[in-house]
């Protein structure tokens, strides 16, 4: 039974802070937000806080880095005081998380079939042979047509776009609740991006699962997802449905579509964002 | 200004040869900007690498400047045809100061007169005189790519061989460089050839480009009509279609292609 009134995810005032030598960088501050059965799109810049976020919410952020926030639940459970040993039943479980790119987060002398399946034996407690018929299915589910030959591969033998579908498959064979994904699609081609996002999206959609997707495109955010948190400094200065990031109305958002070369608007000069001071210590609340 | 006819590269022997580039031609003339957009291996940075005589085992004519050219280049042909790499991060010696990657091709070439080609160069890309004794990991990506143009017009060449000048900057500083790319071209005359997997940049920045595929061009269009219809050949379509963002019903129509 899918239920799209309480949220999947709840977030509220997420700090990230790191201390260094340089002093303390305040990476994420502030940062509230819910998440349903519905694919949400953070979008920013390097540096402004969006994959700290994502990781935060996992607890992956790595030290010196400190988080604290007020809340952040996830279904009921309270993931700021839950033990590491919950956290474990969590991750992969419950929450996955796809990274940018395949080639440093697929074990390389491990094939992608073993690795797969032990994805799905990790706390299933499945014996081999199911494992094994799960992770072929699996391979399928994800559009790789020759799934007995992927399943007995090694990363280096596959090429970039297949190596981010079997990381799909990995995350997606025990079948979580809700998703992470970092950038899962900027190092691949553009068709294959397409392709592999038409799988997230069938899955998102076919099993009531709930998606945080973040990415740097604005116009693959706006196309793809449902609704848009843009993130600047660490903070989010605006909320918006997806379909009307391009009415968005945050000078940064407005700059950042601005300076996007266009194939349907020529131009000799393209627009140059310029930041203001004021919009990274602006405490103004984001609009719903 | 640059003449490519029949231009082929094969790597490996026999049964595991790879062709990269299969007899592929073009024209640029001077002052046009020429781009070459396609998916990873369909080959467009292997004409780059050919062209800049970074790879010597081709077949082919290559004509640069009126010149045929062997694989082996001259210090002259160097003068004339500079090239600015993908990542900024990787492009700049990290333990050389932006003084000595820029003093470096003015030694090479004997020009004399560095510390007045290097406050030039500097202005040129927008930088001002401070940066000259930094290293790399005090710079942000967008300065480093303005480095990188900087160390590749200080020997004033003609010719500019830009590889994904900016796939790795965020938007915002993209535009940037895109503008600092248009202004020196118009400025100086310079002839460009880009290669991008980025429809809407090359669009932006050439008059004409080339589709690529499996190391062969599909079809080559100018801006003018990639703005007033879509591209006739299915594979340059799909690009287009795919460039403009998400649509689940266009992913469905693209497998059908391939």
């Amino acid at each position: 039974m899918i239920d799209n009134a309480t949220p999947l995810l709840t977030v509220d005032d997420l700090h990230v802070r790191f201390a260094t030598r340089q002093g303390l960088i305040h990476a994420v501050r502030g940062v509230g937000f819910t998440v349903g059965r519905e694919k949400l799109g953070i979008v920013g810049e390097s540096g402004s806080g969006k994959s700290m976020t994502g990781r935060a919410i996992l607890r992956l952020v790595p030290p010196p880095g400190s988080v604290t926030a007020r809340r952040i639940d996830f279904s009921g459970t309270d993931l700021l005081g839950a033990s590491e040993r919950d956290m474990r039943q969590i991750r992969g479980k419950r929450i996955s998380m796809v990274m940018q790119d395949p080639k440093f987060s697929l074990n390389p002398v491990m094939t992608i079939g073993r690795q797969i399946a032990e994805a799905y034996r990790a706390n299933s407690g499945a014996p081999k042979a199911q494992a094994r018929r799960r992770a072929l299915e699996m391979l399928a589910a994800v559009r790789i047509r020759d799934p007995e030959r992927v399943y007995g591969a090694y990363p280096h033998e596959l090429s970039g776009g297949m190596g981010q579908r079997a990381m799909i498959a990995m995350m997606l064979i025990r079948d979580p609740d809700l998703l992470i994904a970092d950038e899962p699609t900027s190092a691949l081609d553009v068709t294959v991006q397409m392709q592999v996002l038409a799988i997230i999206d069938d899955l998102v959609a076919q099993r009531g699962m709930g998606l945080i997707f973040i990415s740097h495109d604005l116009n693959l955010v706006a196309s793809f997802c449902d609704r848009v948190l843009i993130m600047y400094a660490g903070r989010i200065v605006e909320t918006c449905r997806a379909a009307d990031l391009h009415n968005a109305q945050h000078p940064y958002t407005r700059g950042l579509l601005e300076s996007l070369p266009r194939i349907d608007r020529p131009a000799t000069e393209l627009a140059v964002l310029r930041r203001d001071a004021s919009w990274s210590l602006d405490t103004a609340e984001p609009r719903p | 200004m640059i003449d490519v006819t029949g231009l082929s590269v094969v790597f490996g022997q026999g049964a595991a040869a790879v062709h990269a580039l299969r007899g592929i031609a073009f024209r640029v003339a001077e002052g046009e900007s020429y781009g070459l957009v396609g998916e990873s291996g369909s080959g467009k940075s292997t004409v780059l690498r050919v062209l800049s005589g970074l790879l010597m085992n081709w077949s082919g004519e290559v004509v640069i400047a009126g010149r045929p050219q062997v694989p082996r280049r001259s210090r002259a042909f160097h003068k004339l045809v500079q090239m600015v790499f993908q990542d900024p991060y990787g492009s700049l010696h990290p333990r050389h100061t932006v003084d000595r990657t820029l003093a470096e091709p003015v030694a090479i070439h004997r020009l004399g007169d560095v510390d007045r080609r290097i406050a030039v160069a500097l202005t040129d890309v927008g930088l001002d005189l401070s940066f000259r004794f930094r290293y790399p990991h005090q710079l942000s990506g967008g300065q480093r790519q303005r480095v990188a143009i900087a160390r590749a017009l200080i020997l004033e060449p003609r010719i500019l061989l830009l590889d994904e000048p900016t796939s790795a900057l965020d938007v915002s500083v993209q535009a940037e460089i895109l503008n600092l790319l248009m202004r020196l071209r118009r400025e100086r005359n310079l002839t460009f050839l880009l290669v991008s997997h980025n429809l809407a940049v090359v669009a932006h920045m050439c008059d004409r480009l080339s589709v690529m595929r499996e190391g062969v061009i599909v079809e080559e269009l100018t801006a003018a009509t990639l703005r007033a219809q879509e591209p006739t050949h299915p594979y340059s379509r799909q690009l287009f279609r795919a460039s403009t963002g998400y649509d689940r019903a266009a992913v469905d129509r693209l497998e059908a292609v391939a």
